[in-house]
């Protein structure tokens, strides 16, 4: 019975696991170093001839950086708004019951299910014929049809862990229900907010369908930037390799700071 | 079963521990005899958990030795020591059934089916759990469920050592009470060294056969109940067994005679050549108030309160100290009457225990 | 669950999200039912067609077809993912900083746009310049995904597992991280073998996060839609043309609005279906949990 045994297996599967979720990341992030000629010449493991010309490209073109601008716009207010408004039906449904609450909760969550590509065009026309084609406005209420349900569901499972025992000595204490949701329990339920909020980053940031759909100059996100500058220019890769790095980053700075979290958070507080 | 040496043993969670204060467990030095059940108590973060992980294989001591009738086991794993163990909190396999649980630790050393079944079924039959065998483990209540590692606990004959680890905290007293003396009758009927970690003092005075009292990270006292209440080892003991505990005044011992504020008392002994902090320390079993008979016998003392416990009466006194008053617990026996002009503080002279720097110092002939 | 009070001013706490849901919903469903019913000849001139859209739908072979590889698709990365996240989840480190190490990197391909993440397999399967294509094609084995049915599976397949196995991973992990060590301890002085941990301590408590991890992984690969189509374009043929990508040349390639509306629904239908039958199964099972 050794104990050191199966933690060398761990480490070799692990080891294995992360090469093969790096490599493809590594080798983006090798093109985006390298010169378009260098990238179509020879097969190189690293770059010979390291160049930063492709992230200069991009943070000196507007129309390039803009993007990153606009993606960072409306996932901030789609996380905003979904936060806002899931709170208080997160609220109700963790402690009230009341007509249709059992089917309220999955009809939101079917929204979550609702397939993007069946929404696409019907967004469109909705927000063209109300006048907010292309607008940040646009893209982030797009997105709270996937992410609202999604941080109800996530914060009702963190507010069910919160005794109700506190909520009615704050009443009983005379505090109102505005002021008892803002200094006492948004408080407790902290963690379960920081994760709703990661969730919803997380998938506004990471969509393309609507977000492209939904938007042409002024608030054309990044991911849309480059696949139609890739069309365009045809083979400029290391553009277009050094945009997708620069995709990656908002993301790994975000997991960085809620690293200690993720793994209650994926459990969407249900462990 | 087996006798448990602990050869020097001593711990310390700290990687490069500097003085006595980093150690989470002191140096010990004991032999705990096969066969006994002893219980281990203290306070919460007396280091008894320690200890317990330390016998049980979870955690490797930083110094010391720990050794199985006589064979070293301290690099041994769990697996390998051959122990049970139960824990404070229910641990069942969940989807398994009642039965499979019980089973669970025969089955997995290969057992013949025929001496599972009749282990199973005696098992079953102590916890009281036969009319539920064949239900799955999960929803069962908690009791239930500590029952069930309870009796996982007890299903194979050959163990070590039987480890419990505070197991009746989530029982309910009726329960509790119920448990505990089918414990101690299964201790009779096998004879399993069994170690009983507890913070409660009923439990482990009446589990146990030795209670070892552990303090700070050292045990300062390892005896039978009676020795714990007649001569407590450590002020810690004298305070922490007895309800109330015992009375510690601060004295001055010329021959057999203390000087305590108020007055002098009577001792039993005579203690030369004392050093450091001395106090003497009565049971309040040992005390008596009784009304002033103009003798001036005794301690002048005032009653502050009267608790009524039932049998007993548990008499709150106070005595005036250098500084401020200093309380004196009494307990007064069954119909014996209390009033206000019991004045006087009467000790029995030969239940003085007498402390210095916290350790009881032994009498010598006076 | 039962201690909950009724109370129907709950609705007002609701009433936001019912709000939000009904304009990014609910009023785009009707303009989907609308255009399912109706036939137009341009020019937003509209007319009722009844269930002709549903009928000409489900008797045509190109829905049946892509659901057919929906369901197929589906099916293999759950196959996949599930045990491998599961496998992964029981090797992660239980904590230190070596498991922080783990957490972060396993949750970066989660935050990468999903246009990006085809890119980069893209890029990282091309003969040319991508280190897999030039490693396949270099051991001589004849790999395009642009050409060849089973390449473009294969690509798409390890695409979606490269993506998505560390969620099923990092659920699977937050459950056995809520196993307290005694369990651990107790199967040790069992004698439980590995296998006996994993099947009556681990599995269990996994069970609930494992529920979410397959409901989520069956909800958005049946929705797929941006990395294939970034990577094959639906291609070769129409041999990776899953549902959303079919939905999508319909609607906004060839602007067939009413068969598209009509498709959108029945699709939608599927879904709904299949996670209703979940959600049932999974709140049971809480209401079972929560019954201890």
């Amino acid at each position: 019975m050794s104990r050191a045994r199966p933690r060398i297996g761990s480490a070799v599967v692990m080891t294995l696991y992360l090469l093969f979720l790096m490599l493809p990341i590594y080798w983006l992030t090798n093109m985006s170093l390298k010169t378009n000629a260098e990238i179509l010449s020879t097969f190189t493991l690293w770059p010979n001839d390291l160049t930063f010309a492709n992230y200069r490209t991009i943070l000196t073109d507007p129309s390039w950086y803009m993007g990153y601008v606009n993606s960072l716009i409306y996932v901030v207010m789609n996380t905003v708004i979904s936060i806002a408004a899931a709170l208080p039906a997160a609220y109700a449904f963790s402690r009230y019951r009341f007509l249709g609450d059992k089917h309220l909760f999955f009809w939101l969550l079917t929204n979550r299910m609702a397939p993007p590509a069946v929404f696409a065009l019907p967004f469109f026309q909705l927000y063209s014929s109300v006048g907010l084609f292309d607008t940040h406005i646009a893209v982030a209420l797009a997105h709270c049809l996937f992410n609202v349900p999604l941080a109800v569901w996530i914060l009702e499972g963190f507010m069910r862990g919160v005794p109700k025992e506190i909520d009615e000595t704050a009443y009983i204490d005379g505090y109102s229900f505005g002021r008892f949701f803002l200094r006492i329990f948004m408080p407790l339920i902290a963690s379960g907010i920081g994760v709703a909020a990661f969730f919803c980053f997380m998938f506004s940031w990471v969509e393309l369908l609507l977000s492209r759909t939904l938007t042409s100059v002024d608030a054309k996100p990044i991911a849309a930037t480059m696949t139609r500058t890739v069309s365009a220019s045809g083979l400029d890769w290391g553009v277009l390799a050094a945009a997708g790095v620069l995709t990656i980053l908002p993301g790994a700075l975000v997991i960085w700071f809620v690293r200690n979290y993720i793994a209650k958070g994926f459990a969407l507080g249900r462990v | 079963m087996a006798k448990i040496t602990l050869d020097n043993l001593a711990h310390s969670y700290l990687a490069n521990p500097k003085g006595p204060e980093d150690y989470a467990l002191q140096q010990l030095d004991h032999d705990w005899a096969d066969g006994e059940a002893y219980a281990l108590l203290g306070a919460s973060g007396c280091g008894k958990s320690t200890l317990l992980n330390i016998i049980s294989g979870l955690l490797r001591p930083s110094q010391g030795r720990i050794l199985f009738d006589g064979v070293d086991v301290t690099d041994a794993p769990t697996a390998a020591r051959n122990i049970a163990q139960v824990f404070q909190f229910p641990v069942v396999y969940d989807t398994m059934t009642v039965r499979e649980n019980l089973a669970f630790p025969l089955r997995n050393r290969g057992a013949d089916p025929a001496y599972i079944a009749e282990r199973v079924a005696s098992i079953a039959a102590m916890i009281g759990m036969e009319a539920t065998l064949d239900r799955k483990a999960r929803g069962l209540t908690a009791d239930a469920k500590q029952k069930i590692s309870l009796g996982r606990g007890m299903v194979r004959e050959d163990v070590n050592a039987l480890l419990f680890d505070e197991p009746l905290t989530v029982i309910d007293p009726q329960m509790k009470w119920e448990l505990r003396t089918q414990l101690k009758s299964l201790h009779h009927d096998f004879g399993h060294t069994m170690i009983y970690v507890t913070h409660d003092q009923t439990e482990a005075l009446t589990f146990a056969d030795k209670v070892v009292v552990m303090h700070e990270g050292r045990v300062v006292q390892i005896g039978t109940p009676e020795a714990l209440f007649e001569t407590p080892a450590h002020t810690f003991v004298g305070y922490f067994i007895g309800s109330p505990g015992m009375n510690l005044l601060p004295a001055e011992i010329e021959g057999t005679t203390a000087r305590v504020p108020g007055g002098t008392v009577q001792l039993g002994a005579a203690y030369p050549g004392l050093q450091g902090k001395v106090e003497i320390g009565v049971r309040p079993e040992y005390a008596r108030l009784l009304p002033d008979d103009g003798s001036g016998a005794g301690l002048p003392a005032r009653i502050r309160r009267v608790e009524d416990v039932g049998r007993h009466k548990i008499v709150r006194a106070e005595i005036d100290g250098p500084s401020g008053p200093l309380p004196v617990n009494v307990v007064a026996p069954e119909g014996a009457g209390v009033g206000l002009d019991q004045t006087r503080l009467h000790f029995d002279p030969a239940r003085i225990n007498v402390y210095a720097d916290d350790w009881r110092v032994e009498g010598a002939a006076a | 669950m039962n201690d909950k009070t009724v109370n129907q001013k709950a609705w007002l706490l609701v009433l936001p999200v019912l709000a939000l849901v009904a304009f990014s919903a609910v009023i785009p469903l009707m303009t989907v039912v609308n255009y399912s019913v109706q036939d137009t000849f341009g020019n937003n001139q509209f007319f009722p067609a009844g269930l002709e859209w549903f009928e000409e739908l489900l008797a045509s072979d190109r829905m049946w077809n892509a659901l057919g590889r929906q369901v197929a698709f589906s099916a293999i990365i759950l196959a996949i993912e599930v045990p491998l996240g599961v496998f992964i989840a029981l090797n992660m480190p239980k904590r230190g900083a070596w498991a922080s190490v783990c957490l972060v990197l396993m949750s970066l391909p989660l935050l990468i746009p999903w246009n990006v993440v085809g890119t980069i397999w893209q890029i990282f399967g091309r003969v040319d310049i991508g280190l897999l294509g030039a490693t396949l094609a270099e051991l001589g084995i004849d790999y395009n995904y642009t050409q060849d049915f089973y390449a473009a599976w294969a690509t798409v397949i390890v695409m979606d597992v490269w993506h998505w196995t560390s969620l099923v991973a990092l659920l699977g992990y937050a459950g056995l991280q809520s196993i307290p060590d005694a369990y651990y301890q107790a199967a040790k002085i069992d004698q439980a073998s590995r296998w006996a941990v994993f099947r009556y301590i681990e599995l269990p408590k996994m069970s609930g996060v494992l529920m979410i991890a397959i409901l989520l992984r069956f909800m958005d690969s049946f929705m797929i839609y941006t990395e294939p189509f970034v990577v094959t374009g639906g291609g070769p043929g129409n041999d990776t043309t899953f549902l959303s990508i079919d939905l999508v040349k319909m609607a906004l390639g060839q602007f067939d609005l009413g068969p598209a509306a009509a498709f959108s629904l029945m699709y939608f239908l599927v879904i709904l279906l299949v996670s209703w039958v979940f959600y049932t199964v999974m709140t049971t099972m809480d209401a079972r949990e929560g019954r201890k």
